[in-house]
C-alpha cells in the first residue's frame, strides 16, 4: 500500500514538472478518447500538437488565440492566488468588446491614431466596471463573488444580443444581428504581413512580463501572495481584504475587457453574437496550467492555443468532433489538479503496521 | 392590457415543472455542502445527466432507465471530483470548475448525434380523470413521477439530516472534520458518499431538462441552471425545506419571463404587477412588527409599482428586446444572493464550518 | 491495586524524529497517573497510541493482562479507554446532546440521552444543559461536555490531555474533585500535564518523558516542583531576574476601549482602561477565549476603534491600520504563530517583510528590497538563536520554539516603543521560553513598554511589573505585581470584578 506523506517544503522541481506531466497524461488519455471515437490516436495527437507548429498558416494563428487567453489568465491568476474567484471573465470580456466596439462605431469613418487607444480604454473601463459588480457586492454584503460573476456572464451574453440587434446593428446589414465592420482606424494594426498577428499579442506578452515583475518584486504582488497563503497573517501585515477584492476583481475585469476589445478590433473586425468563444473559461485552465505565475501563463497560453488550432485542424483533417477538444482541455485541468499533490506531498510506501 | 396569455393555473403548473431540476440539483448539493464539501461542478454534472439520460431513454426506450443512467453517470463524474479533492487534496473551487468544463465538453461529444430527436415521453403518474378535476387536478395530480420524487427527496433529506444518526455524523463531518476524525469517523468515506449522492441528484435534474422540460437534447442546454442550483443552496441557508421555496421562486421568474416573451406583453405592466405583489408580501410578512422604517420601505415599493403602471399606460406599445427578459433569472439570482448575504449571523450559524476546506488526516 | 494498562517497548517514529523510543510503564486501576514532559517530549504521540489514533511501530500494550492493540478510537472506547482532548473535538453549531451522541458508539434516543446526560452531570458535579449549542458555552463548560461524554461510556481508563490549561483556578478545583471521585470508584486516570503543582496535588504516581524516552518515575508528593522540573528539562533551572520598578512615562493609553465582535461566538471588549509605561512589562492574565485575541487585534490595528480609544504619546491612533502603527513604533506579535504571526508557506525572508517593511524601510516606493530583507532576517536568526537551515526555509518547517523566537525577534529587533505579545511562550520548549522572556524584559529595560497577554500565570508573575486580568471582555484594574494573591487572580479570571473595583481590599486580606 502507498500513502501520502507531507514534504517538509514544497518541491520546486515538481512545481514545474507537474504541468508537463499533466500535458503528457492528457495526451495519453486523449489518445484513448480519440481511439474510442475511431481515430488513430497517434495521428490525432500529432495533428493537434505538432502539425500546427510546422504549418505557416497555423503557427501565427496560435499567437492570435494565445493573446486573449494570456491576458485574461494574468488577471485571474492574481485573484486566484489571493483566494478571490472571478469566474465571470467571459462576461467582462464581452462587456469590454461591446464598449470598445461602441466607441469605434461612434467614430465610424473618422480617421485618427487616438481612436484605438480610446477604444482600448473603453474596453478596460467596461470590463473593470462589470467586475466591480461582484467586487462591491462581496465587499458591501459578503455576497459570493463566484456565483455573481458567473451569473453576469449570462447577462452580458444577452446584453450583447440586445446590442447587435439594436443600437449597434449594421444599418446596411439586412437586419442581420451584427455590427458594421470597423473602419481601418478602429482595427488593430497587424504585426506581420500576411498573418492575423495583431498588436494585442505583443501587448499581452508585455503585460504578462509586468505582472511577473509586480508579483515577485512589488508590495502589491507580495500582498496578493500573502493573502492567498495566510489571510489572517495578511491582515496582521496590514492588507485590507476589501481593497484586495476590489483590486483583484478590477484587474482581471480590466484585462478581460481589454482582451474582449482586442478580439473585436483584431481577428473579428466587428461585433457579432459569436464573439464569446469561452476564452474567459479556458483562461481558468491557462491560469492553473501556468501555475498562477505570469511567465508560466505565457507558456500555458501558447499550449492551450495550440490545442485550439490543432483541434480545428483535426476537425477538418480527421473529422474529430469540436467537443472532443473541450473534453481534452477539461482532462488537462483534471490531471493538473490531481498531479498537483506531488508538490506538497510525496508517495511513500505504507509503513508496516505492528501485527 | 391583455393578460389572458398569463393563465395563473397554467403558470403555476409550469413553474413547478421548471423548478424540478433545480429542486433535485440543489437538494443534492445541499447534502454535499452539509458534509463540508463545496462542489461547484453542478452545471457539469447536470449536463452529463441531461445527455446520458437522453441517450439511454432513446436507445432503450424507457425514460425511467434514462433517469437511472443519468444518476449513475453523474455520480461517477462526481466521484472524479471526490477522488481529486478528497484523496489528492486538490482545491475544491478549481476542481469544481474543472468538472463543469469537462462535463460540458464530454456531454457535447456524447450528444452529437442526438440533436433534433424527441425522447420517449415520461407520462403522468395519476390517471387523466384525476388530473382534469378543476383547479386541484392540474395543480396536484398533473405531473410525472420525477416531480413527486424530487419533493419526496427533499423530505427524505430533511429527515435524514435531522432525525438520523447518519445525518448527525454527516453534519458533524461538515462542521469540523478534524474533530470528527478524532472521534473516529471516516471523513473521506462519508464525504465521498455525499458527493456521489449530490452527483446522482444533479444528474437526474439534468435528465429532467432533456427528457421532460424541453424535451430535446442540445449542446449547453443547462444554460447556468447548475449555478442557480448552487445559489439556491445559499438562499435556503442549507435547510432542505427552503430549497423548494428557492426553486419555485426561480422557476416562477423563468416561466413568467418566457410567457411575457411569448405573449409579447408590455414589460412595464408586468413590472407594476410584480412590484405591487412584492409590496403586499412585505406587508403581510411584517404586519406584526411594522416599524416606521419598514412602512416607508413598503410605501416606496408601492409607489414604484404605481410609477411603472403610469408608464405602462403612457406607452402601451413599449416592448423590450427579448434578450433583456432572458437576463431576469440571472439577475434575480444576484438580487436574492445579495438580499440574503446581508444577514451574517444566520449564515454563520447555518453554513457548515469546514465548507471547502482541505482535510488531510495527519495522524 | 491491580495493573490495568501495561505498556512496554512502545516505539513510534515520524520522518526525522523518533516521537516515542522504547516507552514502558504501567497504570493501576483507581490510580491517577501523571504523564509529565515538556512540549515535544512525546506525550501526545503516546496517548494517541493508547487511544487508537496512531499505531506503534513496535512494542506492546496489555489491558487487564490481555493483548491490546486498538485500530481506531472506536476499538479503544469499546475496550474501556476514553480520552478528553486538549483541543476539544466538539462542534460549535451542534447542541451538547448531539455532540455527546457523536462520541457514543451506539445510537440512543434523543430524549433518553438527554436524561442520562443530566443524571451523570449531576452525579459528578458537572452541570450541563443538553440543548444548548456548544458555541455558546465557555471553555470550562465545553470541557465538561467532553468529560460527560467519556463518563457515559463507563470508562476504565480516562486520558486527560492538559485539562487545566483552559480553566480558572476554581474550575480546576471542581475538576480535581471529579477526578478523585472517579478514581475512588476504580477508574484509572492518565493525567498529562507540565504543571508541576497540580501533579503534586492530584497524582499518585508520575512518569516523566523527555525526548521520547522515559527518564524517570516518581511519587509526586515526595518531590519538589523544582526536582521534577529538572527531571523534565534535564538541566538546572535559572532564577528569575530582579525587576525594574520605576515606571516611566505613559506611552500607550487604552481609553475606555470597546469593540463589538462580529463573530457570533466571539467576545466583545468592554470599556477597557489601561496605561502602558516606558520601561515596564504589563501582564494580562485570563482564561482562553475571554477577549485576548480581540484585544490583540485592536492593539495591532487589525481591528479598528474610535480614534480616541487608543492614545499613543497622547495622539489618537484607534483608527489607524497596522502599518501606520508600526511607523509610530507600536508593534505586535499574535498568539497563533502559523497563519497569523507568520505565513506558514512563505520563507523566513518573506515573513520578515510581513511586519518589517515600514519600520525597516524594506521597500522603495513599493518595490521590495529582498536582499536587505534577507539580511534583517539573518540578524533575527543569529541574535535570537533560531535554528534553521537558512532564510529561504519555510516558516512551517521550523519547530514551534524556533518559529516563536523568530516572530518575537522580528519585532524586538525593530526596536518598537510599544510591543504587544499574546501567549509568547505557548507550546515552546523551556530554553526557548526563557530566551523569549529575557528578550522581552531586556526590551522593557531599554525603555519600551511591553504588554504580555498570557494564560501562564507563573510566566506573568515572573515577568510583570503591573498586572491585570481579562474576563468576559472586561479588564480588571491594573495592579502592581506582587500585590495580588493567586486566590484573587482566580476570582478575577472567573469574571468577578468586584474586588478589582474596590482596589486594595483583597490585598489587605492576604
Amino acid at each position: 500500500m502507498l500513502r501520502l506523506e507531507p514534504r517538509r517544503s514544497p518541491s520546486q522541481a515538481m512545481v514545474w514538472l507537474t504541468p508537463i506531466l499533466a500535458v503528457l497524461a492528457t495526451m495519453i488519455a486523449g489518445g484513448g478518447l480519440f481511439m474510442a471515437l475511431g481515430k488513430d490516436p497517434v495521428d490525432a495527437i500529432y495533428t493537434i500538437f505538432v502539425d500546427p507548429l510546422l504549418d505557416p498558416y497555423s503557427l501565427p494563428e496560435i499567437f492570435v488565440k494565445a493573446a486573449p487567453l494570456i491576458l485574461i489568465a494574468i488577471g485571474l491568476s492574481y485573484g486566484f492566488r489571493a483566494g478571490i474567484w472571478n469566474i465571470g471573465a467571459e462576461g467582462q470580456f464581452i462587456m469590454g468588446a461591446i464598449a470598445g466596439a461602441a466607441v469605434g462605431l461612434a467614430f465610424y469613418g473618422t480617421a485618427g491614431v487616438w481612436l484605438l487607444p480610446l477604444m482600448a480604454l473603453a474596453g478596460i473601463v467596461a470590463g473593470y466596471l462589470w467586475a466591480m459588480i461582484p467586487a462591491l457586492l462581496r465587499v458591501k454584503f459578503g455576497t459570493n463573488e463566484i456565483l455573481v460573476s458567473l451569473m453576469l456572464v449570462y447577462v452580458a451574453d444577452q446584453f450583447l444580443r440586445a446590442m447587435v440587434n439594436g443600437p449597434l446593428r449594421n444599418p446596411q446589414g439586412f437586419n442581420f444581428p451584427e455590427s458594421r465592420l470597423f473602419h481601418d482606424s478602429a482595427q488593430l494594426p497587424i504585426l506581420f504581413d500576411g498573418t492575423r498577428v495583431h498588436l494585442g499579442v505583443a501587448i499581452a506578452v508585455i503585460i504578462a512580463l509586468i505582472a511577473a515583475l509586480i508579483l515577485s518584486r512589488h508590495i502589491i504582488g507580495y500582498n496578493v501572495r500573502l493573502m492567498g497563503s495566510a489571510p489572517r497573517a495578511a491582515m496582521f501585515s496590514g492588507v485590507k481584504p476589501p481593497r484586495m477584492v476590489i483590486f483583484c476583481l478590477g484587474l482581471s475585469g480590466a484585462l478581460a475587457g481589454l482582451a474582449g476589445l482586442f478580439e473585436a478590433a483584431g481577428p473579428m473586425g466587428q461585433l457579432t453574437p459569436t464573439l464569446p468563444q469561452g476564452y474567459g473559461f479556458t483562461a481558468i485552465i491557462v491560469a492553473f496550467l501556468g501555475r498562477l505565475n505570469p511567465l508560466g501563463i505565457i507558456a500555458a497560453g501558447f499550449v492551450m492555443a495550440l490545442t485550439y488550432i490543432g483541434g480545428e485542424n483535426a476537425q477538418l483533417a480527421l473529422g474529430l468532433p469540436k467537443a472532443a477538444i473541450s473534453v481534452f482541455q477539461g482532462m488537462l485541468l483534471f490531471f493538473l489538479l490531481g498531479l498537483d499533490i506531488f508538490v506538497r506531498y510525496r508517495i511513500a510506501p505504507k509503513r508496516r503496521e505492528v501485527a | 392590457m391583455d393578460f389572458s396569455a398569463l393563465d395563473p393555473l397554467a403558470l403555476i403548473v409550469s413553474l413547478i415543472i421548471a423548478a424540478t431540476p433545480l429542486v433535485l440539483a440543489a437538494t443534492g448539493e445541499l447534502v454535499v455542502e452539509k458534509s463540508g464539501v463545496l462542489n461547484l461542478g453542478v452545471e457539469g454534472m447536470m449536463i452529463m445527466g441531461a445527455v446520458i439520460g437522453f441517450i439511454v431513454s432513446v436507445e432503450i426506450g424507457n425514460p425511467v432507465l434514462g433517469f437511472a443512467g443519468a444518476a449513475l453517470a453523474s455520480a461517477a463524474l462526481a466521484l472524479i471530483f471526490g477522488f481529486l479533492t478528497q484523496v489528492l487534496l486538490s482545491n475544491q473551487v478549481a476542481t469544481g470548475l474543472a468538472l463543469t468544463l469537462f462535463g460540458l465538453g464530454l456531454a457535447a461529444l456524447l450528444g452529437q448525434s442526438y440533436t433534433g430527436i424527441r425522447p420517449p415521453s415520461t407520462g403522468d403518474v395519476f390517471p387523466e380523470a384525476l388530473s382534469t378535476v378543476p383547479v386541484i387536478g392540474p395543480l396536484l395530480f398533473s405531473y410525472d413521477w420525477v416531480v413527486y420524487f424530487a419533493l419526496i427527496m427533499v423530505g427524505a433529506v430533511w429527515w435524514f439530516l435531522n432525525k438520523t444518526r447518519g445525518g448527525l455524523i454527516l453534519r458533524a463531518v461538515g462542521e469540523g472534520h478534524d474533530a470528527a476524525h478524532a472521534l473516529g469517523y471516516r471523513v473521506v468515506a462519508i464525504r465521498m458518499a455525499a458527493i456521489a449522492f449530490g452527483g446522482a441528484l444533479a444528474g437526474m435534474g439534468g435528465a429532467y431538462l432533456s427528457l421532460v422540460r424541453v424535451p430535446q437534447w442540445s449542446e449547453g442546454m443547462t444554460a447556468g441552471i447548475g449555478w442557480i442550483a448552487l445559489a439556491i443552496v445559499v438562499f435556503a441557508s442549507w435547510k432542505p425545506g427552503r430549497v423548494i421555496l428557492g426553486a419555485w421562486l426561480f422557476g416562477g421568474v423563468t416561466i413568467l419571463q418566457l410567457n411575457i416573451q411569448a405573449a409579447n406583453l408590455n414589460i412595464l405592466g408586468i413590472l407594476a404587477l410584480a412590484l405591487a405583489g412584492v409590496a403586499v408580501v412585505m406587508l403581510l410578512v411584517q404586519i406584526r412588527s411594522l416599524t416606521r422604517h419598514k412602512v416607508i420601505q413598503i410605501v416606496m415599493v408601492f409607489s414604484f409599482a404605481l410609477l411603472a403602471l403610469v408608464l405602462a399606460l403612457s406607452w402601451p406599445d413599449f416592448r423590450l428586446d427579448s434578450a433583456y427578459l432572458s437576463m431576469t433569472p440571472y439577475l434575480t439570482t444576484i438580487i436574492v444572493l445579495v438580499a440574503l448575504s446581508g444577514d451574517k449571523t444566520r449564515r454563520a450559524l447555518n453554513a457548515p464550518a469546514s465548507l471547502g476546506r482541505v482535510f488531510h488526516a495527519s495522524a | 491495586m491491580s495493573v490495568l494498562l501495561d505498556l512496554s517497548g512502545l516505539t513510534k517514529a515520524y520522518p526525522g524524529v523518533i516521537a516515542n523510543d522504547d516507552v514502558g510503564f504501567d497504570i493501576a486501576a483507581g490510580e491517577i497517573h501523571a504523564l509529565l514532559g515538556e512540549n515535544g517530549a512525546g506525550k501526545s504521540t503516546l496517548v494517541k497510541m493508547i487511544y487508537g489514533l496512531v499505531r506503534p511501530d513496535s512494542g506492546e500494550m496489555r489491558l487487564h493482562g490481555a493483548y491490546y492493540a486498538p485500530g481506531s478510537p472506536k476499538d479503544a472506547r469499546a475496550a474501556g479507554v476514553s480520552m478528553v482532548f486538549q483541543h476539544f473535538s466538539l462542534f460549535d453549531a451542534l447542541s451538547v446532546r448531539e455532540n455527546i451522541a457523536l462520541g457514543l458508539d451506539e445510537a440512543t434516543k434523543p430524549r433518553e440521552l438527554s436524561q442520562r446526560i443530566r443524571d451523570v452531570s449531576r452525579e459528578y458535579g458537572l452541570p450541563l444543559d443538553p440543548d444548548r449549542l456548544i458555541g455558546d458555552l465557555s471553555v470550562g463548560e465545553r470541557q465538561r461536555v467532553e468529560i460527560v461524554r467519556c463518563l457515559l461510556q463507563d470508562p476504565r481508563l480516562l486520558i486527560m490531555d492538559e485539562p487545566t490549561s483552559v480553566l480558572t483556578p476554581q474550575e480546576v478545583e471542581i475538576l480535581f474533585n471529579t477526578l478523585r471521585l472517579l478514581a475512588s470508584r476504580g477508574v484509572a486516570i492518565l493525567y498529562i500535564s507540565h504543571k508541576l503543582d497540580e501533579i503534586r496535588v492530584l497524582c499518585d504516581r508520575a512518569t516523566i518523558l523527555r525526548g521520547g524516552k522515559v527518564v524517570g518515575t516518581c511519587i509526586p508528593r515526595d518531590e519538589t516542583p523544582r526536582s521534577m522540573a529538572e527531571m523534565m528539562i534535564g538541566e538546572a533551572l535559572r532564577e528569575p531576574k530582579a525587576k525594574l520598578s520605576v515606571p516611566g512615562r505613559t506611552l500607550l493609553r487604552l481609553n475606555g476601549l470597546s469593540m463589538t465582535s462580529d463573530d457570533p461566538f466571539g467576545v466583545s471588549l468592554r470599556d477597557i482602561h489601561l496605561e502602558l509605561h516606558a520601561g515596564e512589562v504589563t501582564g494580562i492574565a485570563g482564561v482562553a477565549g475571554n477577549g485576548q485575541d480581540e484585544l490583540l487585534s485592536v492593539l495591532s490595528g487589525e481591528a479598528k476603534v474610535a480614534p480616541g480609544m487608543l492614545m499613543l504619546d497622547d495622539a489618537p491612533i484607534g483608527d489607524k491600520g497596522p502599518n501606520a502603527r508600526r511607523a509610530l513604533g507600536l508593534q505586535a506579535a499574535p498568539e497563533e504563530r502559523l497563519g497569523h504571526a507568520a505565513a506558514p508557506e512563505m520563507t523566513l525572508t518573506e515573513n520578515t517583510m510581513l511586519t518589517g517593511r515600514v519600520r525597516q524601510r524594506l521597500d522603495n516606493s513599493g518595490f521590495l528590497k529582498w536582499e536587505a530583507t534577507a539580511n534583517f532576517a539573518r540578524a533575527v536568526i543569529s541574535q535570537f538563536d533560531v535554528r534553521t537551515p537558512g532564510v529561504a526555509t519555510q516558516a512551517k518547517a521550523l519547530s514551534g520554539g524556533n518559529l516563536q523566537k523568530f516572530v518575537i525577534g522580528r519585532e524586538v529587533l525593530q526596536k518598537p516603543r510599544v510591543l504587544i505579545v499574546n501567549q509568547p511562550t505557548w507550546g515552546v520548549d523551556a530554553a526557548a521560553a526563557a530566551a523569549i522572556r529575557d528578550a522581552l524584559r531586556a526590551l522593557a529595560e531599554g525603555g519600551a513598554a511591553v504588554l504580555v497577554i498570557s494564560q501562564d500565570l507563573d510566566e506573568l508573575m515572573e515577568m510583570s511589573d503591573q498586572f491585570a486580568v481579562i474576563a468576559g471582555g472586561r479588564l480588571s484594574a491594573p495592579r502592581a505585581a506582587g500585590t495580588i494573591s493567586i486566590e484573587e487572580i482566580g476570582r478575577l479570571m472567573g469574571g468577578d470584578t468586584s474586588t478589582a473595583r474596590e482596589g486594595g481590599t483583597a490585598h489587605a486580606a492576604t
